[in-house]
């Protein structure tokens, strides 16, 4: 009871917060400087149509090289702590009730399109909303339907290691090679800039974001994998 | 607008630090706190909205010279987008411990789990 009250109390704490904050807050109606800069610049100097993007992969582009290794670690690490123990002979043998026809019908026409839209949204990741984590997790959720469908499906966990290190290497190869033949580590100028609005446009940053995608998804597949090949106790 | 995304936000902040400190169950704990964490998101989105702007996405609608006067701001939202993903990899590591905890306890039942009570 008292825990409870305490709870409350807290909390009508923290929302009298917040309503001061609302009711002290005033819109802005400029952009401010950081927010200006990026507008007036990103297109000439990275050549994204989505400025959001020039600011993710360009702009701030280590930080997200940090987001992905957090994304890896804890792929890791889950990977570390799930899979322990938890060899072929003991685990996998519960019985299942079949999984319907519905699901079973509509995974095997919905698994291929979902693919091909995670692909569109990172390979445009610089055009229109969407990216390397978004498409990324399109595509996990693909293997989440498949896995849904037949929970007793095995995927190969060295193919998505191997996706994973491969894109990995590659992200991080472009950003080195930017410090050599262009402006700094991560710099999108390696290729011409082209045309603003072209897919084949802002240098690299679109073969940054696929790799990006294909790494996140990688990344959520392992830890979906991971999660869903737990045995009940 | 701005007003009705961050009283949503806020609520659903303060939603989520309910559930998540008046749940004995692990799992809506873990739920609470997704919730709590898209509410930060929702708030910090409305905070890069201006008034009658459109989205950061140049095309025939918002010319590039015209780009500073028509958009809203673009870093709240990209900072959103690395809240999200790092939302979902901490998500997923609470999920593995509960998993763990409820392997070795056999229960999710957090008053059960009495060791590092003092």
């Amino acid at each position: 009871m008292i825990k409870r009250a305490l709870v409350l109390l807290f909390l009508f704490a923290l929302g009298t917060l917040f309503v001061e904050l609302l009711l002290n807050y005033t819109p802005d109606t400029e952009l401010n400087q950081t927010g200006r800069y990026y507008a007036e610049h990103s297109a000439q100097d990275i050549g994204t149509a989505n400025i959001t993007t020039a600011i993710i992969v360009t702009y701030r582009g280590l930080d997200t090289l940090g987001e992905v290794t957090v994304l890896f670690l804890t792929a890791a690490i889950v990977g570390v702590l799930l899979g322990r123990g938890n060899h072929k002979g003991k685990s996998l043998q519960r019985k299942l009730p079949p999984s319907g026809e519905l699901l079973t019908t509509g995974s095997y026409l919905l698994v291929p399109l979902i693919l091909l839209l995670g692909a569109y949204v990172f390979i445009n990741g610089h055009l229109t909303p969407g990216g390397g984590f978004q498409g990324g997790a399109i595509i996990a959720s693909a293997i989440l339907l498949m896995l849904l469908t037949d929970p007793l499906r095995h995927f190969s966990h060295s193919l998505i290691a191997a996706v994973e290190s491969i894109s990995g290497l590659f992200f991080i190869g472009i950003g080195v090679l930017g410090i050599f033949y262009a402006g700094g580590f991560l710099d999108n100028r390696l290729l011409p800039l082209g045309e603003l609005g072209a897919l084949f446009s802002a240098g690299v940053i679109p073969i940054i974001y696929s790799f990006i995608g294909l790494k996140v998804g990688a990344e959520f597949s392992s830890m979906l994998v991971n999660l869903s090949e737990t045995e009940d106790t | 607008m701005i007003t009705i995304a961050m009283v949503t936000g806020f609520i659903l902040i303060l939603m989520g630090l309910y559930g998540a400190l008046t749940n004995p169950n692990i799992l809506r704990m873990i739920v609470s706190f997704t919730i709590a964490n898209t509410g930060v998101n929702i708030v910090l989105v409305a905070v890069g909205y201006i008034q009658g702007r459109t989205a950061p996405i140049l095309d025939e609608a918002v010319p590039v010279a015209e780009a500073a006067a028509r958009i809203i701001d673009p870093t709240p939202q990209a900072l959103v987008l690395t809240a999200i993903v790092i939302g979902l990899g901490v998500t997923t590591l609470m999920l593995t411990y509960a998993y763990k905890l409820y392997e070795m306890k056999g229960t999710l039942n957090i008053a059960k789990f009495s060791e590092l009570k003092w």
